[in-house]
Order: C-alpha cells, then structure tokens, then sequence
C-alpha cells in the first residue's frame, strides 16, 4: 500500500508546528553489513532524525565524494543487493510507521531490476520518495513520470548551477520536497556559508511552494543549526558514515562502537535542528 | 530516431538517443553545462571560421592526410584478401587521440573555457589532450588510473612534460572506468570553469556525436585514398577497427555505414578469453545500462553494479562502449568480434616483424582478428584496418611477454 505524500507532508507540516527545520540523515544501506546496518537504520528516528535518505550502493557514485564512496563499497562488500536494501527497508517500516524514508541512488540498479517492479516493491516496502542523481528532467520518462503515475515522489535535485530559467523545468515534476545540493561538487567536501544556503532556499521558493532541503557538506551540529535555520530541513551524510568508518576493527568489520557512535553523533546533530531557528 | 531506416548516419535524436541509447543520465549539477556545450557545437560546426580553423590544424599540425599503406607482406602472410593500413598512428602523438582533442580544444577556446580536464586508459587521449593545452596555452589536468599510470609511464612522462598535471586514481581497479568517474566528480566540482575534453565516443550527449564527427575525418579520407589505389568507385569491402569505447571505430565506420556493399567489423578486447570473466569485451559479455552519461551496453553483475574490465591494452580497458555502437550492434550493421590478449600480443609482434610497423596493443586486437578472416576472402577482396596508434608505448608492458612466447630476436 502507498503512503505517497503523506509521511513527508506530516513531517513537513509538525516541523513548522514545531517552529524548527528537520534533520535528514543519509545512511548507505547494509554499511557496514546488513545486521549492524539495519540496527544503526532502527534507531536513527529516537536518536533525533526527522527523515531518513536511505543510499542505495552502486559500484560507482559518480556524485559522491571518497565517504559515501567507501560506504558503498563496504555494503557492496558485506554482500549489499537493491533487493537487500529493500528488504531492510521493509523490516524497518514494521517497527517504525511514521519516519520518512526516501531511497537515494543512481539508475543502474534500478535500471537492471526492471523499473515497474523496482516502483511497486519500493512502494509495498514503506519507501516515501526516490532521489536519483543521474536522472535529470531531460530523462524524466525512464523513471521519474512512472513514479509520479504510481503516485511515489521524485525528489530532484537542485544545484548552484541550476539557473533561473532551467528551475521550472527541474521542478514541474518534482514531489515531497525539493532537495538543494548547496555546493557546485560532489558530497562530503566544502560546506556552504549561512547567508548563500539562505539566498538559495529563498530563491527556490519563489519558483516552488515545496519545502526545501538543503544537504552536500553539512557536517556538524553548528552546520546543521545555521542550515535548519533557513531551509526546511538540513541533510547530513559523509559525516555520518564517517562515524561508521571510523568505528570499524581493522579487518572492516563492526565493533561494540559501531551502532552507538553513529547513533550519538546523529543525537549531537538533533541537538543542532532543536536549538531552534537562529 | 525513426525505428524505419534508410540511412544509419542521421542519428542521434534531439535528446541524444542512438535507438534505446545514448541519453543524458549526469547530475543536475553538469546538465546545464552539458546544454552549453551542445549549443556551442551546434553553432560552432556551421560556422566556416570553426571548420577552417580545424581543417588548418588537421592539415599543418596533426599532419592529416594520414597516409594509406597496402600492408603486401601482411597479405601475403596471411595469403588471401588485400590488407590496407589506415595509418593514423603516423598522427602528431602518435595515435588517432588527437583528431578528436583538437577539435574539442578548439571548442572550448570558442567558449572562452581555459581550463581543460580529461580523462585517460592508455594515456594517447591524455598525451593529445595535454599537447593541444600546450599549443593553446590551456591549463590541463589528466585523470588516469593507478594501474595505467604503472603500465602506460612513457604516456606520463609525456604529459608532464606538456605541462599538464597527472591525477592517479586509485579507486575501483585504478583503470580507465575509475579516471572517468573521478574525472566527473572534478567536472561536478570545476562546472563552471572547465571544459571537459571526453576522449571516446561515449558520456551524455553531445559527446558521442560529436567526438565520431571530429573523428570521422578517418573514414572521409579512406574514400578518396582508396580511390586512388582501386581505381574510381571502388569501396573497402571489409572495415575492421578495434573498440574500447569505440571512437576510431567510428571515425573509420560512420562515413561508410550506407555503403551497403560495404562489411563492417568492430573487435572488442577477449582479455583472457570471454568464457574467463576477464575481459573487456561489453558488447559480446554484457547487456545494457547506463553509466557515464550513457545508456550503452556494460559489463555488469545481476545486480547491476559496474564489473571490473580486464585487457592486457590500457585504452580497451573498459567495460562499457560508445551508444553508438551499441544501437549498431543491435541493429546489426555492424558486428562485433573480439580477439584475446595473446592473440593481440602475437599481431603486435607480426605487424613489427613484417611491415616495419610497431603499432600500439589497441589496434594489435583488429588486425589479430583481421588474420583470422583475411586467409579464406578472395585476392581481390578489400580489407582496411583502422592503426589508429603506435606501439612506442607499450613496449615496457610487452617485451617481457614477447619475450616469454619466443617472439623476439635473440
């Protein structure tokens, strides 16, 4: 059964009760392995993450910086399929039926699994929107227009670079949010000042009545507070698996450290959301 | 692309599709960048400033007209059909590389980018793109893979001393597939400042139309020079070219895919053999999917991750292959073959031995299958194979195997 909009526009609609811009945590799917990887996923909601971007591994990240490479190729490793990653998402919806979770990938896998059967499964699994780098508007029917049919959001992405007059062709499709990449490069570099993400969010909303999400090279509770404060909502990702990477032995493989350090530091970047808006 | 075809030569679509493939799949963050290099071709081929400035550098300094070569102790040996060489390893650099670079180069100058990036396998694209830099007073940087770097270092040492700074990359297996995705990622950084200089007929449109237009100066060429040795009117009967992603292949085959008379053989890399899972040979072993900017045929697990390539040549060393090719192999103009690594050595070391030729391990895979179809044609039947690069480079790699299977002089 379809949520469609409704667990991101709940979420949207009591962070503004609640005055606040939201927290979305990026995990990769079966990082380090599928165990530590579905408890770390598990606990994200108590440990403060308003919505979850749930990384889809893919063989090569052409958007992704050396963190989120390396997460990927470490549950690519440990064993990580698209059919896994659904599955973990299914196992978590049992437990959790409010917390948004939106799948983040590229197209090949997606591709490879057959598009239909990729939608219906995502849909039946609790998954509440798709973010697919590599599929620009121009390649809106490959998957986008059929997401849109079985009414699953297209979250797209926006960019410095996406200028005025290409914004309403990026938008037309878009649902649930619009996510703004905050810096021209790939994830987990340079982290944009205040006033530039505030400039961007506000430009995008003359074009949009969609909340915005702001992510790329936030990585501290200081990012996120000074974010949340002018976007809906505030990403973080190379530096939450950089929590998982630093946590592992020396074979790879998950320590007593894993789940617990990754969950805190998500707790230190709630703090961060619920400082209120600066 | 009209499914009704009576030419093979009006693609790709406005979108960029070559059938089913080709396509624009990069990050929002490169689409308008992409848009602006697609205007600017467009324009920039109607101009007669921009292809008087391209036909002055082709002729004064690549050295175009590459030279024709009936390979006679070739044919002999083989004992059957006529050989021709297509020699554009007699280019500037060595390789057929340059064609392409310098009309990118010359681009991206009209579009006021001073910066160039690229990526490079056996590092002829890297060489070219740092040469033409050098002469334009470009700022240039080279992604190339750990593992290419080690097996391709006279290429390096070429570069640097060009000027151009050499970025190893050591992700995935360190070849070709990993400087390309690195190179992107720099393109996603340096969007607005640099242009980046795509070496084959591959990535998101208009890279692969416009890398086979640059290049299909090979095939023109072919025509009148065939001429002038066959008499008027007279055609190649076979085309052979080798392909990694595929853009010698296609400067020699696009002039000639309506020439129905006309066979045409594109030889992918067998590695240690297709049944080995080592190779490079995408068309043969995989199926399609999109990678790079591109829906083409890839080597690729059930899951549809991206599978390591395997060849013993540097600039076929890739598992994916320009969409082009690929809407030609479904389409069945064109077929594609392959030849494995010791048979390409064993080419390499014959080409040497009998024509005075070194010529480089990429094209060693279409003349190693060209022997295996030349003994049973006609006399009178026309073979040209694309020497798309000389074999300088890849003495280091290869003497000590030449060396092993006794095909060197003592």
């Amino acid at each position: 059964m379809s949520y469609g909009h409704a667990r991101l526009d709940r979420m949207f609609a009591a962070l503004r009760q609640e005055g606040r811009g939201g927290l979305g945590i990026f995990v990769t799917a079966g990082d380090p392995d599928r165990e530590t990887g579905q408890k770390i996923l598990a606990g994200l909601p108590s440990a403060g993450a308003d919505m979850i971007e749930f990384g889809m591994p893919f063989s090569d990240p052409m958007a992704d910086g050396p963190s989120i490479q390396a997460s990927s190729l470490r549950a690519l490793k440990a064993g990580a399929t698209l059919a896994s990653t659904l599955d973990m998402l299914r196992t978590f919806r049992a437990g959790d039926a409010d917390t948004p979770v939106v799948l983040m990938g590229y197209y090949n896998p997606i591709y490879s699994y057959g598009v239909e059967a990729f939608l219906d499964e995502a849909i039946a699994a609790g998954a509440d929107g798709l973010i697919v780098v590599d599929l620009p508007p121009e390649e809106d029917a490959e998957l986008c227009l059929p997401a849109r049919a079985k009414n699953l959001p297209f979250v797209r992405l926006t960019t410095p670079t996406t200028h005025d007059g290409r914004l309403p062709a990026v938008l037309v499709n878009t649902a649930g949010f619009v996510y703004y990449v905050s810096i021209t490069g790939i994830t987990g570099t340079q982290t944009v000042p205040r006033d530039l993400a505030a400039a961007a969010v506000k430009r995008l909303k003359n074009h949009t009545d969609l909340p915005v999400a702001v992510g790329f090279g936030i990585k501290t509770p200081e990012d996120v507070r000074a974010i949340a404060s002018v976007a809906d909502a505030a990403i973080v990702g190379s530096a939450v698996v950089e929590r998982i990477r630093d946590s592992l032995d020396a074979e790879g493989q998950a320590t007593v450290a894993t789940v617990d350090g990754v969950l805190s530091f998500v707790g230190e970047l709630a703090a961060g959301v619920r400082g209120g808006r600066v | 692309m009209s499914t009704a075809l009576n030419t093979y030569r009006n693609g790709p679509d406005e979108g960029g599709h070559f059938g089913i493939f080709g396509g624009r799949f990069v990050a929002e963050t490169l689409m308008p960048l992409v848009l602006e290099v697609e205007k600017a071709y467009t324009a920039a081929k109607q101009d007669s400033a921009f292809i008087d400035e391209f036909e002055y550098y082709k002729q004064h300094y690549i050295g175009r007209p590459s030279p024709l070569f009936l390979a006679a102790r070739l044919s002999a040996h083989y004992g059957g059909a006529k050989l021709y060489l297509k020699r554009d390893e007699l280019n500037h650099t060595g390789a057929h590389k340059i064609n392409n670079v310098m009309g990118q180069a010359l681009l991206a100058r009209r579009m006021g980018k001073t910066k160039i990036i690229a990526e490079t396998g056996a590092g002829q694209h890297g060489v070219a793109t740092a040469t033409a830099c050098a002469l334009f007073g470009m700022e240039c940087e080279v992604y190339m893979g750990a593992e290419d770097v080690r097996r391709q270092k006279p290429n390096v040492d070429r570069m640097r001393l060009l000027g151009a700074t050499v970025v190893p990359v050591t992700s995935g297996s360190g070849t070709l597939k990993d400087a390309m995705n690195e190179a992107l990622r720099t393109w996603v950084a340096k969007a607005e400042t640099h242009f980046y200089i795509i070496g084959t007929v591959a990535g998101p449109h208009p890279y692969p139309a416009m890398v086979r237009d640059f290049q299909s100066v090979i095939g023109e060429e072919l025509r009148w020079q065939l001429e002038e040795f066959e008499g008027p009117g007279r055609l190649p009967d076979t085309l052979i070219a080798c392909i990694g992603g595929g853009s010698n292949a296609m400067g020699l085959f696009h002039p000639f895919l309506d020439d129905e008379s006309v066979e045409i053989i594109g030889v992918e890399a067998a590695g240690h053999g297709l049944d080995s899972g080592a190779h490079a040979a995408s068309l043969t072993g995989g199926r399609p999917g999109v990678l790079h900017g591109n829906r083409t045929y890839l080597l690729q697990d059930d899951d549809g991750q991206i599978a390591e390539a395997h060849s013993i040549s540097a600039g076929l060393d890739y598992p994916g292959i320009g969409p082009e090719h690929a809407w030609l192999h479904e389409s069945g103009r064109v077929r594609y073959e392959s030849a494995t690594d010791t048979e390409a050595l064993e080419a390499f070391a014959l080409c040497s031995r009998l024509e005075g030729i070194i010529p480089a391990l990429e094209p060693s895979h279409a003349l190693a299958y060209a022997g295996k179809i030349l003994p049973d044609l006609p006399p009178d039947h026309i073979v040209v194979m694309n020497m798309c690069g000389r074999g300088d480079k890849d003495l280091e790699a290869v003497l000590p195997r030449l060396e092993d299977m006794g095909l060197l002089a003592p």
